[in-house]
This record gives structure tokens, sequence and C-alpha cells, in this order.
């Protein structure tokens, strides 16, 4: 893996502009983070004194938990601000909010948003660094890049490894965000789920599609399920939440399908007895807790490396 | 004291008569004649046009004018002379003002306004059912009294069959036109762009096709039963320029236009979600692109129309799914149309001003679109080679959205003439009043 710490952005928008290099340097202070993390103190230095906003129009549980912790742990105050306690709902526009997020003297705002591309606009309208934590069905690079360095700790190496990702594919922002990441690393993906949810057109993307859960599952080396997005879906998509468990549900009967070595994933919030069961959620298989650990340094890994950059001061890391 | 105009020298394109030579136009009292007598000539106002090209006042068919109701956006005057600095003269403007165009009186307001503050001939449309719902039909023959030329309920297209089946037999009988803005709205239901590889990659709930040819389907078979005129607006799909052309091919009494944005760009100018490109229909794939082209060529497509729709700053200025569907086009019309269509080496100069003058003015039966002896002295006198970079800022209308902002354009209108006035010198607007 490499050493030097090259990174020449202030923003994380998206997985599209990042380049193998540049996932590679977020990997590497993660490391580097987590080696700390088992110290009785766990606060680094390097936000001391900036405030971090969280600012999270659209429900979310874990991801802004490990954006506040993560946060708190590089020593930052943090305010998380969410979508019913904003001014939005009185008609504030975004550019609004934002720059007086920015007017506060706010040194960098994480945003969740329902909007696609909405982090990307936010991005042109203050000049503090911009954290995408979700932005409608588009983008969600920090949970790809948790993602990929779990699978990096397990396996090593990306090269040639196949991930099957299975569920919700058409309404999900992690799934997006994951074709490209693990592409960029050397892992073939497959796309599998119903043919509604699951479009071909994702071929463009340089995926693999497959409706046929045997076959999306027997050569995987890792399979990560998505929940079903009650709120997203136009409830022409497909029958019933039955339907789709008794045909794409993972339970133990279909993980044997699995390679005895295969890991299993999953970003949650888990639905459980829907997409999985539980046997197989909580079994030896399972690294779904592991990926919330790492949530959390890979978060600090990008918050330091944009907040260096935006500031122009040379990166520290934990010995 | 007669009024003369004598254009000079230019190459004088008028298709509707296959003219297309250098000589001169002459206008006395506001009307083309044949000739000036050397009386005449001495006492005319000269214009030399030596260089540029001579053509009809362009005619556009469908813009907003947002005029009653939004006036923030555009209104009558802001609208034609925005037109006026594009080479129009004629256009129609869409019905769904606040109020909307479903009674005679708001047909009425509107054209008072237009007889006291458009610079250019305006032509409204009324609504053809109650308040645009598609449940019953607006008092389609009131409209026309009033001044309608054609009724549509524009962007809300009519879903109901059995309406819209009626209201086109029912318009028939007045001889006026039914446009409608194809949409099965059952599958572009929170739609922001068309459905396909970009709208997967942007995670932006995609525009199916389907939606636009199923309803050009459904009005190939109405106009074909009910042997009425029916005009399709702003086309988008390949499909349905295919279903057209055999339409056409049956005898089918069906027109359809396509805009400047549709035949130049693609989804593709979404990629950062820059809510200029945000319309509706939405932007397609170079394949639709190029059938749309094809389409002008052959004639299976009848005109160009902008679909001018203004919207304010503050709205545009927004994530992508907030920000409203639309962009103005009226003053980027003909150099965008000119570099898709002209310098590109696909259509010739004659070609591209039949698409923007008689041949959209004969679908709306508008008195526009000619130099024939007698018609209103409307002129567009033009230099196609002249590059200009786009200004919003400079633009007469009141709105910016305009996503060829900082582009360069070849083709540049040098002055506009309504009935034998001058009131665009192609640098500025040249008089208050018509």
């Amino acid at each position: 893996m490499k050493t030097d710490l090259s990174w020449n952005r202030k923003d994380l928008i998206g997985i599209e502009s990042l380049s193998r290099a540049e996932i590679e340097t977020i990997f590497f202070a993660a490391t580097a983070f987590k080696r700390a993390m088992n110290a009785d103190d766990k606060k680094q230095p390097y936000l001391n004194g900036r405030t971090v906003v969280n600012l999270f129009l659209e429900p979310s549980t874990r991801t802004r938990l490990a954006f506040e912790v993560a946060a708190s742990r590089l020593s930052a105050d943090t305010i998380t601000v969410t979508g019913d306690a904003s001014s939005l709902t009185k008609g504030e526009s975004l550019r609004d909010t934002a720059q007086n997020m920015a007017a506060l003297k706010a040194d960098m705002i994480i945003m969740r948003h329902s909007a696609s591309g909405a982090p990307n606009y936010l991005s042109k309208v203050v000049d503090i660094p911009v954290i995408n934590a979700g932005d409608g069905s588009h983008s969600h690079p920090t949970q790809a890049l948790l993602d990929a360095f779990t699978l990096l700790e397990k396996f090593g190496s990306l090269e040639g490894k196949k991930v099957t990702i299975l569920g919700d594919i058409l309404f999900s922002r992690v799934a997006r965000s994951n074709m490209i990441c693990l592409q960029k690393l050397g892992a073939e993906v497959t796309i599998a789920g119903p043919s509604t949810l699951v479009p071909k057109g994702f071929q463009a993307m340089g995926v693999k599609v497959c409706h046929n859960l045997q076959q999306a599952l027997q050569d995987a080396d890792a399979v990560m399920l998505l929940r079903i997005q009650h709120e997203r879906q136009a409830s022409t998509h497909f029958p019933s939440l039955g339907e789709y468990t008794s045909m794409f549900g993972l339970n133990q009967k279909r993980a044997e399908w699995l390679k005895p070595e295969a890991i299993i994933m999953h970003p949650g919030p888990i639905n459980r007895g829907v997409e999985i069961d539980s046997e197989v959620a909580d079994s030896s298989r399972s690294v779904i807790l592991q990926q919330v650990t790492n949530g959390i340094v890979v978060r600090m890994a990008v918050l330091h490396l944009c907040h260096c950059f935006h500031k122009n001061i040379a990166i520290e890391l934990p010995a | 004291m007669n009024n003369i105009l004598w254009i000079s020298g230019g190459r004088v394109i008028d298709p509707a008569n296959q003219r297309d030579a250098v000589s001169d136009v002459y206008a006395i009292d506001g009307q083309f004649v044949e000739r000036l007598t050397d009386l005449q000539k001495r006492t005319a106002r000269r214009v030399n046009a030596t260089g540029l090209i001579v053509a009809p006042g362009l005619v556009d068919i469908n813009v907003h004018f947002r005029d009653p109701g939004q006036t923030h956006k555009e209104d009558i005057r802001s609208g034609t002379q925005a037109a006026a600095a594009g080479g129009f003269t004629s256009v129609v403007c869409m019905p769904n003002t606040s109020p909307v165009c479903d009674n005679a009186g708001t047909i009425q307001r509107i054209m008072d306004k237009v007889a006291r503050e458009a610079l250019i001939h305006v032509y409204p449309t009324g609504c053809l059912t109650l308040a645009m719902q598609g449940a019953a039909l607006a008092p389609t023959g009131q409209l026309k009294q009033a001044g309608a030329v054609a009724v549509t309920d524009n962007h809300r297209c009519v879903q109901s069959n059995e309406i819209m089946r009626r209201s086109v037999e029912y318009a028939k009988m007045f001889d006026l036109t039914i446009m409608d803005h194809c949409q099965d709205s059952s599958l572009t239901q929170g739609a922001m762009m068309n459905e396909g590889e970009w709208s997967l990659r942007l995670g932006l709930m995609g525009w199916p096709k389907a939606a636009e040819d199923i309803m050009v389907a459904r009005n190939v078979i109405l106009a074909d039963i009910t042997q009425a005129h029916i005009h399709i607006q702003q086309l988008s799909s390949a499909r349905s320029v295919e279903i057209l052309r055999r339409a056409k091919q049956r005898g089918i009494s069906i027109t359809a236009e396509t805009s400047p944005h549709h035949i130049e760009f693609t989804e593709a100018a979404l990629v950062d979600y820059d809510t200029a490109f945000k319309m509706n229909p939405p932007l397609r794939t170079a394949a639709d692109r190029d059938a749309l082209i094809t389409g002008l060529h052959d004639g299976t497509i009848d005109c160009i129309a902008t679909d001018h729709a203004p919207h304010t700053r503050t709205e545009k200025d927004s994530e992508f799914d907030a920000a409203p569907f639309g962009i103005i086009g009226l003053e980027t019309s003909l150099a965008s149309t000119l570099n898709t269509l002209y310098h590109s080496q696909r259509l010739s100069l004659s070609a591209v001003v039949a698409l923007m003058t008689h041949k959209s003015a004969e679908i709306c039966q508008l008195p526009a679109g000619t130099l024939s002896t007698g018609a209103a002295a409307d002129l567009c006198l033009f230099d196609p080679e002249q590059t200009w970079t786009v200004d919003p800022k400079t633009f007469y209308s009141k709105s910016r959205n305009c996503p060829w902002q900082g582009r360069q354009l070849k083709g540049k209108v040098k002055a506009t003439f309504v009935a034998g006035r001058q009131i665009f010198n192609g640098e500025a607007i040249t008089t208050h009043a018509r």
C-alpha cells in the first residue's frame, strides 16, 4: 500500500472522480487511525478548535452517528442539524442555509440530502469543505470507502475478487458508489435482484447484471446486501416485501450456495427477515459490525485529509 | 406620406416562394410590394443588406411569456423584446398563464396587453381542457373567437383518450389546431432526466422515451380516425420520429416541432447537475438527437420551436430535483439552430430558414413567414458567419436560464422589422411601441 500522502481536494462529493491513489491515501490514513483507536484516549488533536456541521436533511442514524463520532475523535466541535429542525422547512434555500453556516465560521459541512447532486451544488455555493454523507440515489462515498476498507482487511487485495451486490440497486446510492469504488480497486462486481430494481442499463458501468440468485452467489467472495428502500420506491417496482423475501432474501439455505470463505456485508439498517435472516446476519460470515467500526476511521481519514488540504497544512497521522 | 422600405443587396431567402438569390426587397406602408417606382425609391428608407441574409421574420409557435400571473419571469413587453432581438416577428404563447387561458376573458386580456405593449405579433393559445385538468373541454369556440390560434394543455398532456378524441373532433369544426406535448404521465412520475445510462449514473429518476412514444402513437390514431390536425410539441425521441414518419406516409394530418436544444445537446450535459439543462421533455441520447435532425431533413418534423420557458435565477439556483423544468431560447434560437443544422453542413440555409418561418406559421395558419407580395413586411436580417459569445446578462428576457451561456455561436441577427418598421438593429431594441 502507498505511503506518500498526496491529497488535493477539499470536498468529497463522489467516488467517480477519485483516483486509485487517492482511495489508497484514505485507507493509509484510516489504518493509522484504526491502530490508534485501541488506546485509552481515543482522541486525536487534528481538528481541535474546528467546528464541523452535520447537515442531515434526510433521516439517518448510522451515518450521522459515525460522522459525529469521527469528528469528535478528531477533537472537533460538532453541530448536528436535521431536516425538520432546519429553516429549510420554513422555505429557506439550501444556498442560504449553507452560507449561514459558513458565516457562523463552520469549518466543514457534512451533508445528507434526498436530492441527487445536492452536494455538487453545495460545493459551488460555499468555500469550506463539503463531505457527502449520501445524496438521493446518487452517491454515498464514505460508505463505499468503508466497505472497500473492510474487504481489504479481509482479503489483502481486491484484485480479481468477486463481489455481488444484492437488492434494490436502482434506488441505492450505496450500490452505485460501491460499483465504482470496487472496480477501481480491481474487483469484479455483479449486481443482482429483481429485474425492475436491477436494470440491464447498469452494464454500462462495467458490472454484470444477474437475476438468478444462485448464480449471483455461488462465485462471490463477498456479498453485499441492500435494504429495500420503501421511502424511495415507486410502489410499482415489485409486488411486495414478502415476494422479495421469498425470491431474493438471504436465508440459511441460500447462504450455503456461497463459497465457505465468502463474507456477508450490509450497510445497515438491516431489515431482519426481509433481505437477510437473523441467522445469516449474526453468523461468523457476517462482517456487518466490523463495517460500522471501520466507518469511524475511514470518515476520520476523509475529514482529516480534506481539512488539511483546505487549510493548506501538512498531513500528520498518529504514530 | 407613404412609409417606404428598400432592403438592398442582401441574399434574399424566402423558402415559401422558392426564392434564394441576391436581390432587393421592398415594402410600402408595412406590406411587401414587388417593386418600387423611381420616385418611391428616392423617398424610401434604404437599408444596405450586403453580406447579410434577408429572411422573413422568424416564427416560434411555442413560447411562454408568463403574462398574466408570473410577470417577474417575463411579460409581454420583455418577451417580445427578447423575440425581436432573436429575429422573431411572430410567436404563439402557451396558455399556462395564471389564471390559465381556459376562458375568453383571459385571452382578451392578453390581446389587450399585446395591443399596448407587444413589439411583434403575439398569438395566444387556449387551454384544451378546463383549468388544464384534463377532465372537461374548455370553451374552444369562444377561445377561438377571442383570438386563440390553437388549443393545448401544453406540459399537462391530456391523459384521457376520450377527452383527447372529443376535443380533436370538436376543434376540427372550428378549423383550430390542437397541440399536444406528448407524455404518458403514469410513466414519468418524479422523473428528472432521460431514462438511460446517465440517469443510472447520476441517480436521477429516469424519464422513459416510451412516455412520449405512446402518446405520439395515440395522437396518430386519433388524427386518423377524426381526420383532424394534431400538432406534436417538443418531439425528443427517435421512435416518435419513426412513428410520425410512417403516419405522414399514410397521409395522416399530423405535424411536429422539435427544439434547438434537443437537436444540439444530449443527456450527458447533465453530468454536473446543471439546472440550465433541466427541461421537459428531457435531453435524450445522441441517437435520438441524430434521429431528430434526420426528421427535420426529410420533412417528418415540420419546424423548430424553442419552448422559451423563463424561470427566475432563484428558482434555478437549487438542487437539481427542486429546480423547475424549462429554459429560455428566443435570443439564441437562430444561432444555435444554424450551428447544429447549417454550419455542420446538414441542411441548407434555405431549409433552416423554412423550419423557422413559413413552416412554423402554416401549422397555426398564421399570416407570417413569407416575403410574399401583400404580406406584412416582417423581416429578419442576419449574418450567418458572425460569431458571438452568449451572455444572458445582455438578454432582453427577464430570465437567465440559458444552457448556451458562455458558448460561442455563429450567426447573428443584425436587424428585425415588423410591418416595415425596424424594431431591432443588431445591438439594441430601437422602439418601444409597435
